[in-house]
């Protein structure tokens, strides 16, 4: 280590005097944000120089802005300084013993989801290792995929073992000063995951990574970079649970995607993070920055996410498509019950020449939840030729939700064909009667009815997350009727 | 003979309107009733009331499906138990698949008999079966639940989940409506194949022609909410030729069913 970060060890510790270096290890930092909190975070993970520089610019940048308030979303206003901005696991003592002290509707929904039990004991917070809030399956296949030259880690080992590569990367997508959100994670950021394919290599099997907001009063701020090089070809799964807590969590990730000539990225996202309760006590505030750049022509990037669970959702998967001849699609489905509300939605950047989106999105209400899609379809003065099509349908489920559509479209080039549809429905009491009278029961026939709205966006998903994705959404929608 | 459907005395209101207005019908088992009348006299009323839709009250009068009361159970225990509704205007579900579907009905009906569910293989044995007695194409069955299928396409899909689900008690509304020569030949062969001595039919009809190919045992006419008159398939013949306003001129001869 240099001297200047035991230096910063000493700044650090001299702050958190009181029960700090001891439990370093096992506690974390207290709740609070200031510029020692960056320096702490950057100090724990021993990272270079240039990066906890990069995270203090953010920082001062961050201290400049003022939070985002355009979305269709009714926030409480965020204590960043009641939130610890780094945890580390937890001792054995302060975590359930065993599966009979974990919260029975939690493991209920494991049951659900049909994760078998050792991987539900280990999800639920029993014998959760180290790297418990990003566990990476790549992991496991670390020696196959080196073989075919795949880098696949966390974030904190890609810093260490490939600055390099982080270092020209970083950043380049979704720039430190892009949002509040971002800003944010910029200087705060724990940890994520990181991919590199290199050239011309399809990657042998799919990158999955499962994220999990664990302890209380702690925001979660992972960061990912995935790097496609030319010819490259990668599919990667996100997943996200946290436990129910009454007070809502936070939770500003930074997704960041670079597809070189002719790569392919598939990114698909089950997000389930705890929606708050029946009566929208609780629950996680999800703000999400997520952007592809097609960086070189006949770049491909291809979002996909399900989002049920948080109780509020900020979230705009983005194409830049730059090269010419790139393509960008959008998949989406959103389901807000209770109190949730979700805003979300894409952006589709059309620079190049020839390029292409694809917009499918299906929010579903039920209950008091709020759904909003906001998209953008920007077509730039060079993008000749440029075609969008965007559909839009939302199904409402019950009289006390609501659907809202934003869709924005900007065209500077004649010559771009920009298509919009939306439609709107309810579960029509004559659908729901119709699947009754058959002798299906009405919770059967919701799910029935919902899936089959969903069909477009779940037939995107690779098959293990279309089936994670349907029971999901029928554990979300449960109680949504009747 | 045991009775499948008595219905007596009913009472019923949609939306404060008094539609049902003491209605009285008797189907045992192994018999086919049909019933006429003119529009809005309240026969997909009578269906619905049945079947367990909601939004209609029942004022009075009771409803008993092999001797029990249907009107306290659920809609879909009201299936299970056996009571099939064709729907006048079948309800499209789009990206439900249509065997997807009639499989979860079928096996939703077995658990609530305690039997297993039907397997695939077995389930598209059964399925093959009945479409060769319905004349139907396979590619109904690869396509979502009545999305995009025409008129007489749809009214098919009833018979053919009928056919599957084998009920008790299978009440036809206007199946008949729309349909070309062949179809309607499709739907009477479907219809009779499940005529059985364990079984009963309540066929509603605006025409004569369903009648030449399912001959019914009794005809009723159904008028302002009740039963006006009931005969024997001849009663269709007259109706067809006269018309309802017979019907008024012969009021006071207006029989019971039995
Ligand atoms: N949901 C409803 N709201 C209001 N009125 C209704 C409703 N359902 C039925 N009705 C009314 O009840 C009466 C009977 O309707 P019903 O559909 O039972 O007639 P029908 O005999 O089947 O007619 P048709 O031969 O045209 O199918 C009609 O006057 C109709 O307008
Ligand atoms: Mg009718």
């Amino acid at each position: 280590m240099s001297s200047e970060a035991s230096q910063f060890d000493q700044l650090v510790a001299a702050k958190y005097k009181h029960g700090f270096v001891t439990d370093i290890e096992t506690e974390g930092l207290p709740p609070g944000l200031d510029e020692s909190t960056v320096r702490a975070i950057s100090a724990f993970k021993e990272e270079p120089e240039w990066l906890l520089e990069w995270r203090l610019q953010a920082y001062q940048h961050w201290l400049t802005l003022t939070p985002p308030n355009w979305a269709k979303l009714d926030i409480l206003p965020i204590d960043f300084q009641a939130i610890s901005y780094y945890a580390a696991p937890k001792q054995d003592k302060d975590r359930p013993q065993s599966l009979d002290e974990v919260d029975p509707k939690l493991l209920e929904t494991y049951e659900k989801l049909g994760v078998p039990l050792h991987e539900r004991a280990r999800l639920a917070g029993v014998a959760v290792d180290a790297v418990f809030d990003s566990v990476s399956v790549g992991t496991t296949f670390k020696k196959e995929l080196a073989e075919v030259g795949v880098i696949f880690c966390s974030f904190s080992e890609a810093v260490k073992d490939h600055p390099q590569l982080v270092r020209q990367y970083l950043g380049s997508v979704v720039p430190v000063s892009d949002n509040y959100f971002a800003c944010l994670n910029s200087a705060v950021f724990s940890d994520g995951s990181f991919c590199f394919i290199p050239k011309g290599v399809r990657c042998p099997m799919e990158l999955s990574t499962y994220f999990r907001i664990n302890a209380a009063e702690t925001g979660q701020f992972e960061r990912t970079l995935i790097i496609a090089e030319e010819g490259s070809h990668v599919s990667y799964l996100e997943g996200c649970t946290a436990p129910m807590r009454d007070e809502n969590q936070l939770h500003a990730a930074v997704v960041e995607l670079v597809a070189l000539k002719d790569a392919f990225i598939k990114y698909s996202t089950v997000q389930n993070w705890y929606p708050g309760d029946e009566n929208g006590v609780g629950g996680i505030y999800n703000f999400v920055t997520k952007r592809a750049d097609c960086r070189e022509d006949g770049a491909k990037v291809s979002w996909t996410q399900v989002e049920t669970g948080s109780a509020l959702t900020w979230k705009y998967p983005s194409c830049v498509l730059r090269g010419d001849n790139t393509t960008g699609e959008f998949y989406s489905v959103a389901l807000t019950n209770n109190y949730q509300q979700a805003d979300t939605g894409t952006k589709m950047i059309h620079l190049g020449k020839n390029t292409r989106s694809k917009i499918i999105t299906k929010g579903i209400s039920a209950g008091h939840g709020q759904n909003t899609y906001r998209g953008l379809v920007h077509v730039g003065k060079n993008a000749a030729d440029a075609r969008n099509y965007t559909q839009c349908d939302s199904m409402l489920i019950g009289k006390t939700c609501g659907a809202h559509t934003f869709p924005y479209i900007e065209v500077k080039n004649p010559t771009a064909k920009v298509e919009h549809e939306a439609t709107t429905s309810k579960i029509g009491e004559d659908q729901l009667f119709y699947c009754l009278q058959r002798g299906i029961s009405e919770e059967d026939a919701v799910s029935m009815i919902v899936d089959g709205f969903c069909k477009e966006v779940f037939r995107e998903l690779p098959m293990e997350f279309a089936v994670e994705a349907k029971a999901l959404l029928e554990i979300s929608l449960e109680g949504a009727v009747g | 003979m045991s009775m499948i459907l008595e219905v007596k005395d009913l009472y019923a209101t949609v939306e404060g309107k008094e539609i049902l207005k003491g209605l009285n019908l008797t189907l045992k088992a192994g018999e086919v009733h049909a019933i006429m009348g003119p529009n809005g006299a309240g026969k997909s009323t009578l269906g619905n009331i049945i079947a367990g839709r909601d939004g209609y009250e029942v004022t009075s009068g009771e409803v008993l499906f092999k001797g029990k009361n249907i009107l306290e159970l659920d809609t879909e225990e009201r299936a299970c138990e056996g009571v099939f509704l064709a729907f006048q205007y079948p309800v499209e579900i789009p990206g439900v698949n249509n065997t997807y579907f009639l499989r979860a009905a079928l096996n939703a009906q077995r658990k609530y008999r305690g039997e297993p569910p039907m397997d695939a293989a077995t389930f598209l044995r059964l399925v093959r079966k009945k479409l060769k007695v319905l004349d139907l194409k396979d590619d109904l069955l690869k396509r979502a639940v009545n999305a995009g299928f025409s008129g007489g396409e749809k009214k098919r899909n009833e018979i053919f989940q009928m056919a599957v689900l084998e009920p008790t008690l299978a009440i036809l509304d206007e199946t008949d409506s729309g349909l070309d020569i062949d179809a309607l030949r499709a739907v009477a062969n479907g219809v009779n194949a499940l005529r059985g001595a364990d079984r009963a039919m309540l066929v509603i009809t605006h025409y004569q022609r369903l009648l030449d190919h399912i001959v019914p045992d009794v005809v009723h006419v159904l008028a302002d909410g009740r039963i006006a008159r009931s005969g024997g398939p001849e009663l269709a013949l007259i109706l067809e030729e006269k018309g309802y306003a017979w019907l008024q001129e012969n009021d006071s001869v207006a029989v019971e069913n039995s």
